[in-house]
């Protein structure tokens, strides 16, 4: 089958590569930009450690064709921290210790990155609901929680601060 | 320590990898354009919506379409627009996009509730309303509902527009009225009066899983009596089930206990369920009658 061009925006840097239509997401991330952190699990859309963004929504790069990000703005976990200082979600994490064995962690990163987003003041019941597309089979789930409550935290002294500053 | 595994030589590798056969991909931006690709490629063709049943299908090679016509480019497909007392749902609108919508908190908030007991998050940014109901998997939610909600779906073909009742609408397992050529367009909801009672029920095991039973009522009490009732069943037949025996159980009578005891029998007594992981077929079916007197009791209880 003919290749298709595809230029997608990857952590702010556009990539144009010929991919075969049947190509996921996950499999062009990994493979054709060499950015490794999103997992592959259990590619069957379940585990959710294959999350990235897409166009400001979590998707699961294992059930998503490349092709179809033509023209898209797709952040993965190479592009949370800047210039070596972690993102709000990374400190949580790390605080908490919001991982074991780490397989699961690029997937919750972001999924927590965009559950941030869409709801910045989550209840512990909503943080459940939120990442409850991402399996973790090691921590039984409790410092992933207490770490997205944390970088919620984290994001809103963040967000006064820049509002203070700006008075 | 064990180390042959590291030295797997590529040939030895499992031949039903989790990619999808090859095929030739066409991103149409109108509709116009869809349906005359869909015209030409004929049979080879499949229409991908969100991807999340028709991905993995592929994925495991139990579906090899030639060529997959992308209809994430057509805008004029998504959206949710009141037309009267009808919301319009635009066939590729995602379940978030459900979750979300002000016009269906108001107006028919039973789809908010039960899209969010569909699949995961990640899944509901993907997953769309017409491909849950086009794919004709009785396993999804959406047929119950729009079965329930008396909803009209929307198919626009070579040969023009056709309207059809939901109810009547899902022929068999990934069976339904629409034409290999057609594509459905829209969901036409009836606005929930606000004295109107609903509900989803829906047992599963665990996040992201199909409905081991489930059940989707709409009903309407007048004078302390059932004045209309509609009762719909996911995931227990070949296709999402209208529990029309259960429904005469209750019109025309006050809500009691033993009304809805013949309500859950007359249910159960439709009930066809395949035997799986999920359950055996008494169990389901026990389960669907279960889902079925949940429903009703949140639904009147909401009746006023």
């Amino acid at each position: 089958m003919t290749k298709k061009l595809v230029a997608v925006k990857v952590n702010g840097s556009l990539v144009e590569k010929a991919v075969e239509p049947r190509t996921l997401l996950i499999h062009f991330l990994r493979e054709e930009c060499n950015l490794t952190g999103a997992h592959i699990g259990c590619e069957t859309s379940h585990c959710g450690a294959c999350t990235v963004d897409v166009d400001g929504r979590s998707v699961k790069s294992c059930t998503h064709l490349a092709v179809q990000c033509e023209g898209s703005d797709v952040r993965t976990v190479e592009g949370l921290a800047k210039g070596g200082v972690l993102h709000a979600v990374q400190q949580a994490f790390y605080q908490e210790h919001g991982l074991q064995c780490g397989f699961c962690t690029p997937g919750m990163l972001m999924r927590a990155y965009r559950f941030l987003q869409e709801n910045p003041a989550p209840t512990e019941p909503e943080v459940r609901a939120g990442i409850s597309g991402n399996l973790c089979r090691c921590t039984g789930y409790q410092n992933i929680v207490n770490a997205v409550l944390l970088a919620a935290d984290l994001l809103q002294q963040t967000a006064d601060l820049a509002t203070k500053e700006v008075a | 320590m064990r180390t042959d595994f590291w030295q797997t030589p590529k040939k030895q590798m499992p031949e039903t990898m989790m990619i999808p056969a090859p095929f030739d991909y066409h991103a149409p931006t109108t509709l116009a354009d869809a349906l005359a690709l869909m015209g030409r490629l004929g049979p080879d063709a499949k229409l991908l919506a969100g991807g999340h049943s028709l991905l993995p299908m592929m994925k495991l090679r139990f579906a090899q379409p030639a060529h997959l016509v992308d209809l994430n480019r057509i805008d004029a497909l998504r959206g949710i627009r009141e037309e009267g007392r009808t919301v319009v749902i635009g066939a590729m609108t995602v379940e978030n996009d459900l979750i979300a919508s002000p016009v269906l908190q108001s107006r028919v908030p039973l789809l908010c509730e039960a899209a969010k007991l569909i699949a995961d998050p990640q899944v509901r940014s993907r997953g769309t309303i017409g491909g849950d109901i086009a794919h004709g998997d009785p396993g999804n939610d959406h047929p119950a509902l729009a079965i329930a909600l008396d909803a009209t779906l929307v198919l626009v073909g070579p040969n023009g527009t056709r309207a059809l009742p939901a109810d009547g609408f899902f022929l068999g397992t990934y069976m339904t009225q629409m034409a290999e050529d057609e594509i459905l367009t829209e969901i036409r909801v009836p606005a929930i009066d606000s004295g109107t009672g609903h509900a989803y029920e829906k047992l599963k095991r665990k996040t992201g899983d199909w409905a081991t039973a489930g059940a989707a009522v709409v009903m309407c009490m007048k004078g302390g009596l059932v004045d209309n009732v509609r009762i719909a069943l996911t995931n227990v037949g070949p296709t999402a089930l209208r529990a029309k025996d259960a429904e005469n159980a209750l019109l025309g009578k006050p809500f009691t206990d033993s009304a809805i005891d013949a309500a859950v029998a007359a249910a159960r007594a439709i009930c066809d369920p395949q035997d799986d992981l999920r359950g055996d077929v008494a169990y389901k079916t026990a389960m669907a009658g279960e889902m079925v007197r949940r429903a009703l009791r949140k639904a009147a209880s909401r009746c006023h």
